[in-house]
């Protein structure tokens, strides 16, 4: 028989844990209420090709949607790699006082709201991508990828460097009897074998990627039409949700925030359950 | 093993929760009633302003909508809390569109616009208007951009996006930055109604969320064109004339500029008590001195 203090607390926790999945639950189903109108109608479709145009009466997502399939996987592209090096540098071939100041230093990184980092590129970033291609305003697709590579990266590297510490020591010393380099340790052993958590810590990235505001808002320019280059402004869902505030409730304009809303749940749910996917295997890293 | 169970367990209450859905829908026949809290804007707001609506004695003043007001707003809340130490005054933006709505919604006390609310939103909302002064609506570019001038069918042409490098209109041979405020803002509707004639603005165009932010968004770019608020024209930004007829306050005040609007506060209903008093306060001689040294044309009561 356990103590009844400890019932009570596995009970309190169980609890806790039912309401905010029971949030989460909810958040869908007041979605999906507020959209269904859309879904019935056949509206969705309209609303998911067709253009923004208030003026006219058109109040499609269409061009935020491609902002946020460019903006978002951009980001995680350029971030990617940088991450990875990163990660390597922290776990395998660096330094140990190196390694604990670049990993205190991703620490701090993943406290800095994301307005400052907004706020930032508004007098650094833009000036520097206007300048330097001397295309448009520079607040563009090319900027807000850049800004959020690295607002998503201190997620990426914690997750990374997690999956490489998590390779058996033992496997490092064969490489090391055997021979090997650092290089080929890492190359050979160890990311063939962290390669899940590398995977998990990408998808979570990617999530944040799609769901960030501010940035967006901030630094991408906000212009809602499809971009034909990488330095036009455009629009994202998110940002598209903040930018339209308190139109008529039952306009058609202020159902297209619930479609927008409905497909960045859906792509942050598939994400999501793509991670437990991955991490479910015995064996796996996260 | 666990996490297995757990992904099927996500998705069933997913699939659930879609058969709830589509079920509540069918039973109540429509989701007219459902009231999202308004958002973004005055997102702050929600919560005191359900406590004030109580009890109104209480004093707290949420005031949320045109960005143009808000430098009036914030000067008047400080000195209004210097005489009423007890009143609880939030000041929040979010564009005049927001501002009628959450006024004549009964989330804020105060809704402030810088456009003339329509018939339908008078009526609908009862909403009661205090025109407090007269402002402009001013092209601005970047200072060191040596266009000071433009034709109205210039003007016209470069926000629909046809003219599209500063060499047409006199300026260097680079492509132009155009910036406009989003669907909300009462200057954005001014501005194309009375400077633009109601033409379209290009979809290319950037889009930024306030006065203040086109301000700052002009000022950094060397080869931007915008408009704001002529009580915001500062140095940080070169003031564009229109066919001549310069952006000053004289010449919105003689009505020489044609691109002018009233600044309005909105109540539903009159209002009352400390609310009604910080009304007051902005036709008073401290008040109209507040709105003089902002920018603007008072207007008297």
């Amino acid at each position: 028989m356990r103590p009844a203090g400890e019932r009570l607390a596995e009970g309190g926790l169980a609890a806790s844990a039912l309401a905010s999945s029971l949030v989460t639950v909810a958040i869908l189903l007041f979605l999906l209420v507020m959209g269904l109108p859309l879904l019935r109608g056949g509206l969705i479709l309209q609303l998911l090709g067709g253009g923004w145009q208030p003026d006219q009466g058109q109040y499609g997502i269409a061009p935020m949607l491609a902002g946020t399939l460019l903006i978002a996987p951009l980001g995680l592209l350029i971030a990617l790699p940088l991450c990875l090096g990163v990660s390597a540098l922290v776990t395998v071939l660096g330094q140990n006082a190196v390694s604990t100041f670049i990993r205190g230093f991703v620490r701090f990184m993943t406290g800095i709201p994301t307005v400052v980092y907004g706020f930032v590129g508004v007098f650094l970033l833009v000036p520097l991508v206007r300048e330097l291609f001397g295309h448009g305003s520079g607040m563009c697709v090319l900027s807000a990828a850049l800004l959020l590579a690295v607002l998503i990266s201190p997620t990426m590297i914690l997750f990374f460097t997690e999956a490489f510490a998590g390779v058996p020591e033992s496997y490092r010393r064969a490489v090391d009897a055997l021979g090997g380099t650092r290089v080929q340790a890492l190359v050979y052993v160890i990311l063939p074998q962290a390669w899940r958590g590398v995977l998990s810590g990408t998808i979570m990235g990617m999530g944040r990627a799609f769901g960030d505001t501010m940035i967006a808002l901030m630094i991408a320019g906000n212009a809602a039409r499809v971009p034909d280059s990488l330095l036009d402004p455009a629009r994202t869902l998110t940002s598209h949700i903040a930018l339209i505030k308190a139109a008529d409730y039952e306009s058609l304009e202020f159902k297209s925030i619930f479609a927008c809303g409905l497909v960045l749940y859906l792509i942050t749910a598939v994400l999501a359950v793509a991670v437990r996917g991955l991490a479910r295997d015995k064996g796996a890293v996260r | 093993m666990k996490s297995r169970s757990m992904a099927v367990g996500l998705w069933i209450v997913m699939a659930l929760s879609l058969v709830a859905a589509a079920g509540c829908v069918d039973a109540d026949g429509g989701t007219g009633e459902e009231r999202p809290v308004a958002s973004a804007g005055g997102g702050t707001v929600g919560e005191e302003a359900g406590d004030a609506q109580a009890a109104p004695a209480a004093g707290a003043i949420n005031i949320a909508g045109g960005t143009a007001h808000i430098p009036v707003m914030t000067e008047v809340q400080k000195r209004f809390a210097a005489t009423h130490p007890a009143v609880k005054i939030s000041v929040a933006g979010g564009g005049s569109g927001v501002g009628i709505k959450q006024v004549g919604e009964g989330l804020v006390e105060i809704g402030n616009s810088g456009r003339t609310p329509t018939d339908e939103e008078i009526e609908t909302y009862g909403l009661v208007l205090h025109r407090w002064a007269v402002d402009g609506v001013a092209v601005v570019v970047h200072p060191d951009n040596p266009v000071g001038d433009l034709s109205a069918e210039q003007l016209v042409r470069i926000f629909a996006g046809e003219i599209t490098d500063w060499q047409a209109v006199g300026g260097p041979a680079h492509a132009i930055d155009v910036y406009t405020r989003d669907e909300e803002s009462g200057t954005r509707k001014v501005f194309v109604d009375k400077a633009l004639g109601k033409g379209a603005i290009t979809g290319g165009a950037n889009v930024v969320v306030s006065n203040g932010a086109m301000k700052s968004a002009v000022a950094q770019d060397p080869y931007s064109i915008g408009y704001v608020s002529v009580g915001h024209i500062d140095e940080t930004v070169g003031p564009v004339a229109l066919d001549g007829v310069a952006p000053t306050l004289e010449n919105v005040k003689s009505g020489v500029y044609p691109v002018a609007r009233g600044l309005y506060s909105l109540t539903k209903g009159e209002p009352q008590g400390v609310v009604a008093e910080f009304i007051a306060y902005l036709y008073t001689a401290e008040g109209q001195e507040i709105i003089t040294a902002a920018g603007f044309i008072p207007v008297s009561e």
